[in-house]
């Protein structure tokens, strides 16, 4: 490789040096495995585990500092193609890959899958349509590439708008993550958790920007898929012998088929069942909405431009999702395993005979039996006695469990010792870390690369650049705790919105920019916006404005998956209670919030309006404007050829 | 730069390449989950058909896909001398 003489030791040595942190990652477990025979109490066993991981990040994020533009934003373009595949997995599976996806597919079923297909398929688009070009293109960051493209600032300014409003969000999700992780599986304050959290981003990221995220984000995905698999593995292993759960989960499920015969749970609404939760429609608008967004989120792209080659970016998006689908592909067999354990051991079961790990997370909020949280035997008890006709035997209408417990009980659910439980916070935290460090680069680099080095001051020396990318890092990354301190329950349900924001403001022109030569800078500039703005209206009034849209906008009721029926009568609520057609700001239990639009579209497929908008407006746009000149069209052409120098260098 | 026509041979091909892609993309990604119901009949293992396909088959594609993918856009690259290291 002709990059080979400029390698420093570190790159040359990645096998052993990550080999050895493996090894030591383990032996540190068994040490916590011993420590806990020894009878150390569990608090300080989990105290362990997040002084011991977070110091090794906040060590990788120290060693890796530096002061060249080039090492800070796309961490020198060294990163093999492997590593960079962890490091892309890490940014990509954040705290609710790791410790929710399980639990929405123990909860929605066949239909949970949407997200398992989205955010998958969606690095078919990344490798094919988008992320080897923008590697030969050579840009910082995602804005870059469409002022270049599309004439200025218009379109880095529209880029950025889009940015911030998909990445915002995500992070501060992945903040209140850690606190939740460190409230619930280590018993810290919340507070003191999301202080620990935004230590651990900050320490990784800020002295070596992209560069020592990417090492440190190698090093959690080493954690986080050890902390994912382990359970399960064990738990495969108990009821079968064999250590591979995605195998045996089959025989799962068909023992959960036959569970749910005998529960009386109606086979239209059975696990495997399809569409039961989302009708095709619904199911198949969120695949896309998610394949798309995965695609055109800047967080995710960014990862590629750090490679040494085009070609090794085309491995990197095979290596990634080799390394997402390793924990994709196990959460269905942990929703499987969990959904067992509690038909066959919880429900149908007298109260007194349920077994004790649903009350670890009933005191935590995760369970609830008759209305109130599991807290104990006693409490459940008098719940259950207050309901007409209940006999003592716990029925499936009366127990609620929260997503976030599936993965959060199943060391507990197999027997194990505290120390599995305490790797699985380990595990969690890792994800939203890595994540959350991911988003907060893209954020930062948005506001210092694209604003101040390209927009306010030009001309600025390099370690001026550098003194300010990091002053807006920190700034970035004490807003996000602040907001996260807040516990916001609405912004991190926002979440899923921003892949369909991203799929409608940035997918059409970062594949047009690059897939059409006649695509004009007027046209990406009013597609991005016309697309952007059509999501997110949708967004906001079904969720927020409901009433509004009914009255002004003429939406209608959706309708239910399975019954086909609306799922409110506009009519009689308008005759009854005409007065919450007026209201705005709704809360989510707001009889009409989330449950009107157009065509059936539920609020998170909103992309599905906006991304064909953002096409459209794109080509109807060119066609009235005058096509780019031959310049440009030589560089689009420089752009699909692998050979030869980046497009744009930096100074 | 290369001359014009090896350009544009290279392109097309690349093309071609990126739309098999998606036409793969397409059909495990979404054509073969519409028929998830009658899928579901056949039980292999345990796993009814059509969940598998959601659950596992599709994924297991897609990362075949992208190895094949990153091999075949390579060669491509190679055949009219737009590799990076030729």
């Amino acid at each position: 490789m002709s990059a080979g003489a400029q390698k420093g030791d570190f790159t040359s040595n990645l096998g052993r040096i990550y080999g050895v942190y493996t090894g030591g990652f383990v032996a540190f477990v068994v040490f916590i495995g011993v420590l806990e025979r020894a009878g150390v109490p569990n608090h300080i066993l989990g105290y362990l585990f997040v002084a011991f991981t977070i110091g090794v990040y906040a060590a990788i994020g120290i060693m890796s500092r530096t002061m060249q533009v080039d090492e800070y934003y796309v961490a020198g373009r060294k990163v093999p193609s492997f590593y960079n595949g962890m490091a892309t997995a890490a940014d990509w599976m954040s705290a609710a890959s790791f410790i929710g996806m399980a639990g929405t597919l123990y909860l929605l079923g066949y239909d949970g899958l949407a997200f398992i297909l989205g955010w998958t398929g969606g690095y078919v688009l990344v490798a094919t349509l988008i992320a080897p070009y923008l590697r030969k293109f050579g840009c910082y960051t995602v804005p870059d590439f469409l002022a270049f493209r599309f004439g200025g600032n218009a379109a880095r300014i529209a880029g950025i708008v889009v940015l911030m409003s998909c990445s915002f969000t995500y992070v501060v999700a992945q903040i209140v993550g850690t606190g939740l992780i460190g409230a619930r599986l280590l018993g810290m304050s919340f507070e003191i958790a999301v202080f620990v959290g935004l230590v651990g981003i900050l320490v990784c990221s800020m002295l070596g920007g992209m560069r020592a995220v990417t090492w440190t984000q190698v090093a959690q995905y080493i954690v986080l898929i050890v902390a994912y698999l382990i359970p399960v593995i064990i738990l495969s292993t108990q009821k079968f012998g064999i250590p591979i759960p995605q195998l045996t989960y089959g025989t799962v499920l068909s023992e959960i088929q036959v569970r749910e015969a005998a529960l009386g749970v109606s086979a239209a609404a059975s696990h495997s069942v399809p569409f039961a939760r989302y009708d095709p429609l619904n199911f198949f608008a969120l695949v896309l909405c998610l394949m798309v967004g995965t695609a055109s989120l800047p967080h995710v792209l960014m990862r590629y431009f750090t490679t040494p080659s085009v070609r090794e970016a085309r491995n990197s998006v095979a290596w990634t999702l080799l390394f997402i689908f390793i924990l994709y592909f196990t959460a269905p067999a942990y929703a499987a395993f969990a959904k067992l354990e509690v038909f066959t051991n919880v429900i149908g079961k007298p109260l007194a005979e349920l077994p004790g790990w649903l009350y670890s997370y009933g005191k935590i909020g995760l369970i609830q039996v008759c209305g109130t949280n599991a807290v104990d035997l006693a409490t459940i008890t008098a719940a259950c006695g207050k309901i007409a006709g209940h006999t003592g035997i716990l029925q499936l209408a009366n127990f609620t469990i929260q997503a976030d417990a599936i993965v959060i009980a199943t060391p507990e659910i197999a027997g194990l010792p505290y120390v599995v439980s305490g790797l699985v916070a380990a595990g969690g935290l890792a994800a939203a870390l890595s994540t959350a460090d991911g988003l907060l680069l893209a954020i930062a680099n948005a506001l210092s690369h694209d604003v101040y080095a390209r927009m306010i001051n030009k001309n600025a020396p390099v370690a001026r650049k550098l003194v300010i990318a990091r002053v807006i890092l920190i700034v970035v990354a004490l807003i996000a705790a602040w907001v996260a301190a807040q516990r916001p329950a609405d912004i991190v349900a926002m979440v899923a919105w921003a892949f369909s924001l991203a799929a409608a403001g940035l997918f059409p022109a970062l594949v047009m920019g690059i897939w059409s030569k006649k695509t004009t800078a007027a046209a990406a500039v009013a597609g991005i916006w016309a697309g952007f703005l059509a999501t997110l209206t949708y967004l906001v009034v079904t969720r927020y404005f409901p009433g509004f849209g009914v009255n002004v906008l003429g939406m209608y009721s959706n309708v239910h998956p399975i019954t086909g029926a609306a799922l409110v009568d506009i009519a009689k609520l308008k005759a009854e209670q005409p007065q919450i057609f007026e209201q705005g700001w709704v809360a989510i239990n707001h009889p009409l919030a989330s449950r009107v639009g157009y065509f059936n579209v539920a609020n998170i497929s909103a992309g599905l309006f906006g991304m064909p908008i953002g096409f459209v407006t794109m080509y109807i746009v060119s066609k009235f404007t005058t096509a780019p000149n031959k310049e440009l069209q030589d560089f689009i052409d420089e752009i699909r050829q692998p050979r030869g120098a980046p497009v744009m260098i930096e100074k | 730069m290369p001359p014009d026509d090896k350009v544009q041979a290279h392109w097309a091909e690349t093309q071609r390449l990126t739309y098999i892609m998606l036409g793969v993309w397409a059909f495990f990604g979404f054509f073969i989950h519409m028929f998830a119901p009658a899928l579901n009949g056949v039980k292999i293992a345990g796993f009814p058909m059509g969940f598998y396909m959601a659950a596992q088959g599709s994924l297991i594609v897609f990362v075949a896909q992208l190895f094949w993918f990153a091999k075949a856009q390579d060669k491509v690259d190679r055949k009219y001398g737009m590799a990076e290291d030729e």
